[in-house]
C-alpha cells in the first residue's frame, strides 16, 4: 500500500518502511543499540532524501529506546549522575552537529562526510568488537575460561583534572571525559541520525571503564535524551522530520524490538555479539566500496 | 468535459460565428483536472491535455499542421553538483547555480520536435528539454554549462520530472487534440502553465498559456507540512511525543509475554 510522505515529499511503499522499522527493532531489541546507523543507510537507499533519512531515523530511535530505559530503570541499570553528563555533552553536541551540518551542506558535501564517517566508526568498531567476540567464542568453543576483559579507564581519561564519584559506575573520574564522549555522540546523531549506542558503549567499557551492568542502561538513558533533542532541533533547523515516516519505522520498530529483547534472552552473549560485529562490518564494508565505486549518480541537485 | 468538446464541435459546425472572424486560428485548450491535491493515497497523477482548433470562417486549411503541448511547474533556484573521483573517492567536486530551473516540464508534439520546427522557433518558445532556460550564474564556458545541463536533465527525466514525448498529441481531422502527461509522486505544490503550440511550415500560427493546474497538499498532508515549516518547536515537541508514546505502548503491551 502506498502512502506519501508529506516532509520528504514522495510517496512509498508503508510495509517495506513497517519491515524495515521491525528489522532493525529487532537488532536493537537483541543488541541494546538504537539501529540508527541501519535505518539511515537502509532508508536512503530506498530513495528517501537523506536528510529526512537521518532526521526522521532519530525520531525513531527514541521510540525504540524508551521501553529498554524503562527496562533498565527498574533493576538499578542506569547510572543517573553519569547519565546526566553524558546527556548534557550529547545536548552541546547536537547544536554543534546542527552547526556542522549546515556548513557541509553548504559546501555540498554532506553525503561524503556521512559515509566516510560510517566507514570509518562502523569499520573501526566493527573491527574491535568482532576480534573481542571471536576470542570469546573461540575459547568456550575449547572449554577454557573466557578471558576476562580488565576493567581499567584509558590512561587519557585518568589525567583529566576534577574528579567525581560516579558510584553505579564504580568510577572516580572527571567528567570531563563522559562530557567529550557524549558530545562526540551527540555529532554523530545530528549527522547521522543515529543514537550512538554502538560508539558508545565499547567506548564506556573500555575507555571510561563502567562496571557493565550499568552500561547498557545509561547509554540508552543518553540516547533516548539525545535523539529527542536531535529531532527537535532538526525540527527547527533543517525542517526535514518526516512525522508519518517515523510513525510507520515506529510502528514496525517498537514490535520488533519487543520480539528482539525476547530472543536475546535465549541465545548466547558471545554469538549474539558475533553477529553483531558481523552486521556491524558488513555496513561498513558496503559503504566503504560505496566510497570507491563509481557511484549510480554523477549529478546531485540541492534545491536553494 | 466531453459537453465541452461537443458544443465545441457544434460551434465549429457553424460557419460564421463570432471565432470565424480573425485570421489566425483559435486555440480552445482544456484540461482534465485543474486542482491536483496531494493527500495520503497520492501516487502522482495523469493528467488529460485536450482542447479544439478552431479555424477562420472554419475551414480546415490545406497542409500538415502539428500540436505541441507543454506543462511546466514552478522554477526554483538550484545547484547542480558533480562528483568526481579525487584520491580513489567519489566527491562533490564541481558545481554550478542555475537561478530559474523548471521543477517540473513535460512536452508533447504530435511529430519529434525537429521535424516540426526549426532551432531558433524552438529556443524561442524553450520548446525541448536541451533547450530550457536555466539562467546559470557566474562565468561558465559553454561545454561545462551543457555537461552540467545534460547531467541535471538526465536526473530529473529518470524521476519522471522531466518528460519529452514525441508523436504523443493526437490531433483529429486537423481540430482535436489530446495528449496524456503523467505527473509523479515527488512533484512540488505550486502553479502549473499548461501551453499549446500550434504549428504549421516550421512557424509557431498561434499559442495559449491561459490553462493553469495547481497542485497543492490538502488535508492532513497539508497540516503537517505547515506545522512543520510554521511552528517548527512544536511539531518537533509532538514527533518525540509520539515516538515515546508508541515505544511506551510497545512496552505495555509485550509486558504480559
Amino acid at each position: 500500500m502506498d502512502i506519501y510522505l508529506p516532509i520528504a515529499g514522495l510517496s512509498v511503499d508503508i510495509f517495506v518502511i513497517i519491515l524495515l522499522g521491525a528489522a532493525v527493532g529487532m537488532l536493537s531489541g537483541m543488541f541494546g543499540v538504537g539501529g540508527g546507523f541501519l535505518t539511515t543507510p537502509l532508508l536512503i537507499f530506498y530513495g528517501i532524501p537523506p536528510v529526512v533519512a537521518a532526521a526522521s531515523a532519530s525520531t525513531q530511535v527514541t521510540g525504540t529506546s524508551v521501553s529498554g530505559v524503562i527496562a533498565h530503570m527498574k533493576r538499578g541499570g542506569v547510572d543517573f549522575r553519569m547519565g546526566a553528563v553524558l546527556v548534557a555533552g550529547g545536548l552541546l553536541g547536537t547544536l554543534f552537529g546542527a552547526l556542522l551540518f549546515r556548513v557541509l551542506e553548504a559546501l555540498g558535501q554532506i553525503d561524503t562526510v556521512i559515509n566516510i564517517l560510517y566507514v570509518v566508526m562502523l569499520g573501526g568498531i566493527g573491527g574491535v568488537m568482532m576480534r573481542e567476540s571471536l576470542t570469546a567464542v573461540l575459547a568456550k568453543r575449547a572449554g577454557r575460561p573466557i578471558p576476562a576483559s580488565k576493567r581499567r579507564h584509558h590512561p587519557l581519561v585518568a589525567n583529566l583534572p576534577w574528579r567525581w564519584r560516579f558510584y553505579r559506575s564504580g568510577l572516580y573520574i572527571s567528567p570531563l571525559a563522559p562530557l567529550i564522549l557524549g558530545f562526540i555522540t551527540g555529532i554523530m546523531t545530528m549527522l547521522l541520525g543515529v543514537g550512538g549506542g554502538f560508539i558508545m558503549v565499547p567506548a564506556m567499557l573500555y575507555i571510561l571503564g563502567m562496571s557493565a551492568n550499568v552500561v547498557v542502561g545509561t547509554s540508552l538513558f543518553q540516547i533516548l535524551f539525545v535523539t529527542m533533542s536531535s529531532t527537535i532541533v532538526h525540527s527547527l533547523t533543517t525542517k526535514a522530520v518526516d512525522i508519518v515516516l517515523a510513525v510507520f519505522l515506529l510502528i514496525g520498530s517498537v514490535t520488533g524490538a519487543q520480539i528482539g529483547a525476547r530472543l536475546a534472552q535465549r541465545m548466547q552473549p558471545e554469538y549474539l555479539r558475533l553477529f553483531l560485529a558481523g552486521i556491524v562490518v558488513l555496513v561498513a564494508i558496503r559503504m566503504a566500496l560505496g566510497l570507491g565505486w563509481r557511484p549510480d549518480e554523477i549529478y546531485t541537485l540541492q534545491l536553494l | 468535459m466531453i459537453v465541452r468538446l461537443l458544443l465545441l464541435l457544434a460551434f465549429l459546425a457553424v460557419p460564421g460565428t463570432t471565432f470565424a472572424q480573425s485570421a489566425v486560428p483559435k486555440l480552445v485548450p482544456d484540461v482534465s483536472q485543474r486542482d491536483i491535491n496531494i493527500q495520503s493515497r497520492f501516487t502522482g497523477a495523469e493528467l488529460l491535455l485536450f482542447g479544439a482548433i478552431i479555424y477562420p470562417r472554419g475551414v480546415v486549411p490545406e497542409g500538415q499542421i502539428d500540436v505541441v503541448v507543454l506543462l511546466r511547474g514552478p522554477t526554483r533556484p538550484l545547484i547542480v553538483r558533480e562528483k568526481q573521483q579525487i584520491a580513489g573517492i567519489w566527491i562533490n567536486a564541481e558545481s554550478i547555480d542555475f537561478r530559474s530551473a523548471p521543477t517540473y516540464y513535460a512536452i508533447a508534439s504530435s511529430r519529434p520536435l525537429e521535424k516540426i520546427i526549426d532551432a531558433r522557433t524552438a529556443a524561442i518558445y524553450e520548446l525541448g528539454l536541451n533547450r530550457l532556460q536555466l539562467s546559470p550564474t557566474g562565468e561558465i564556458d559553454a561545454k561545462e554549462l551543457r555537461r552540467f545541463r545534460s547531467g541535471l536533465v538526465d536526473l530529473n527525466q529518470r524521476d519522471g520530472l522531466y518528460l519529452e514525448a514525441p508523436n504523443s498529441v493526437n490531433v483529429t481531422d486537423q481540430v482535436l487534440y489530446r495528449a496524456r502527461l503523467t505527473i509523479p509522486s515527488s512533484v512540488p505544490e505550486g502553479r502549473y502553465v499548461a501551453e499549446t503550440l500550434l504549428i504549421r511550415d516550421g512557424r509557431v500560427i498561434v499559442a495559449d498559456d491561459g490553462v493553469t493546474v495547481t497542485v497543492s497538499k490538502t488535508g492532513f498532508e497539508r497540516f503537517i507540512t505547515i506545522l512543520s515549516q510554521r511552528y517548527s518547536l512544536i511539531y518537533g515537541m509532538f514527533a518525540v511525543f509520539i515516538s515515546l508514546l508508541l515505544g511506551w505502548m510497545a512496552g505495555l503491551a509485550f509486558a504480559k509475554f
